[in-house]
């Protein structure tokens, strides 16, 4: 029987294991190779801080979302022998394949920050990406009483680009809101980049809003290291800025076992085909998910669209036929804008996200790059599409996985 | 596309001035950029030059800064005080490779 091995079982690797059960013949053997017992809805991750969503309420047994046809292997690999087709895992098994599925995701890394780890590390300094960092910001924000607080991006790539924009965006709404202390608080976004995004039309537009909520932007910041004594953040060109509260998303990077298995790039991402989503390092190994090294954004709705071409062309392998299918990037994000609104963005590797009407042109029913209730609606509806349809690799009705032009205004304005 | 005059060269830059055409690179006319950025070239700088340049024919494609702080043994510290105001694009303008695609 031969065997086609996912290593991770996260948003990527789950939603795989769901495409591979429905196409492959019984003469595949399909194993999944995740040590973790969870699978944590990481969206929720941007809402648990306000105190929208308790961990309880975004979080399921990987039990209960694998396929039941295929195999667990509940350990953690310490190797891949490409040249072997081989596995090695923690407990020293080997595991051999016909094929890989690399789908082993991003992670923060605050270690590569000098003095993030220092002494003001989950007491005045957070982060939102791990459950653990979005409890405590939670406690630290409803003990918060006035001052300043900075939202920042390390370095870039991130997974999910426009979640610190979203977290000021709430920020904002909550302070004024729900604890009234808008009026004693300075909200300073600090980002690597230029502007509020990383491209133009949507950078404008987001960027104006910041400037509505009166939140400042320090652009161009690379940091070089947190002050823990003088409590504040300082870049390579010698600028600082102080918090009373950090709020920073680290450094992401790819598994360590890539690194260890030398297919990585310097910040331990696949290098893979941008169309085929083939790894670069060997015909019989696939890359998706945020462990690839595309240009495009580290998403979730990015990996179901790649999931969606991916099945076809390893059906393609398979079968030893040319690949039929290409990736354009497609990338589909909400993006919270606070007050129950939120923006909505389509986009691909040539088409930055412009204004429009999703998924239908003209229609509808959502906006985009223009904030509605009906987006933020739609936003706090994806959690059910994600454990009922994403997971499952059941298609959303109109939303295919290549971008459609049809419905953008694509001058821009 | 506009045209440029750099070291007695006719060449191709783009609106943020950086070259076209990878061929029309030479030494004297990354001396030339670099002066227009306020930059005397010593050592350290064509170390990282030569590094992006060799990185960008085997890749294809420009290097971050944190490639090439891993890669080409200048440290970030270093890379940033040798380039002010941003190292990845301005050595890239000097190098004559594209202006780097961080982030999307």
């Amino acid at each position: 029987m031969k065997r086609i091995v996912i290593l991770g079982g996260g948003t990527a690797g789950t939603m795989m294991a769901s495409h591979l059960i429905k196409r492959l013949k019984d003469d595949w053997k399909i194993i999944i190779i995740e040590p973790k017992e969870d699978h944590y809805y990481q969206p929720g991750f941007l809402f648990m801080p306000f105190g929208v969503y308790k961990e309880k309420d975004i979080v399921k047994k990987n039990r209960s979302l694998f396929p039941k046809k295929v195999d667990w292997v509940k350990e953690r690999v310490a190797n891949i022998d490409h040249q072997n087709n081989s596995l090695l895992l923690k407990n020293n098994e080997k595991i051999t394949y016909d094929i890989l599925i690399i789908a082993t995701g991003s992670h923060t890394v605050p270690q590569e920050t000098e003095g993030l780890l220092g002494d003001l590390w989950q007491k005045s300094i957070f982060d939102f990406y791990t459950p653990e960092g979005a409890i405590k910001l939670h406690k630290a924000l409803t003990e918060f009483t006035g001052g300043d607080i900075a939202v920042h991006i390390t370095e870039m790539p991130i997974k999910c680009p426009v979640a610190p924009l979203e977290f000021a965006f709430l920020l904002d709404s909550y302070l004024a809101k729900k604890r009234k202390i808008r009026n004693k608080t300075k909200i300073t976004f600090v980002t690597p980049l230029s502007g509020a995004f990383t491209k133009p039309v949507a950078s404008k537009i987001l960027g104006h809003l910041l400037e509505e909520k009166n939140i400042h932007v320090v652009a161009d910041f690379n940091i070089e290291k947190v002050d823990n004594q003088k409590k504040c953040i300082v870049s390579y060109d010698g600028r600082e800025v102080s918090f009373d509260l950090l709020v920073t998303v680290p450094t992401n990077m790819g598994a360590k076992l890539i690194e260890d298995s030398e297919i990585g790039d310097e910040l331990n991402f696949v290098p893979t085909d941008k169309a085929t989503l083939q790894a670069e390092v060997k015909e019989n190994i696939f890359v998706l998910g945020d462990s690839t090294n595309l240009p495009t954004s580290k998403a979730g709705s990015v990996a179901h669209f790649e999931a969606e071409i991916l099945i076809e062309n390893i059906l393609d392998y398979i079968n030893d036929r040319e690949f039929s299918h290409n990736f354009d990037g497609h990338a589909n994000c909400f993006i919270e804008s606070g007050y129950g609104k939120a923006f909505l963005i389509d986009f691909n590797y040539l088409q930055e996200p412009v204004t429009g009407r999703f998924p239908l042109p003209k229609l509808g029913p959502l906006s985009l790059l223009k904030k509605s209730r009906l987006n933020h609606l739609g936003k706090m509806s994806f959690k059910w599409i994600y454990w009922n349809m994403l997971l499952k690799a059941k298609k959303i009705p109109l939303v295919g996985a290549t971008m459609k032009f049809e419905g953008k205004n694509i001058k821009g304005e | 596309m506009p045209q440029k005059t750099i070291a007695g060269k006719e060449v191709e830059v783009n609106e943020e001035g950086f070259l076209q055409n990878p061929n029309d690179w030479s030494k004297e006319v990354a001396k030339e950029i670099a002066k227009e950025e306020g930059l005397e070239l010593g050592d350290k700088h064509w170390q990282v030059i030569d590094y992006m340049r060799s990185d960008f024919q085997e890749t294809e494609k420009s290097p971050t800064v944190r490639r090439i702080t891993k890669n080409s043994g200048i440290n970030t510290k270093d890379l940033y005080q040798l380039f002010p105001g941003g190292p990845g694009k301005k050595a890239a303008k000097i190098a004559g490779v594209p202006k780097p695609v961080g982030c999307v």
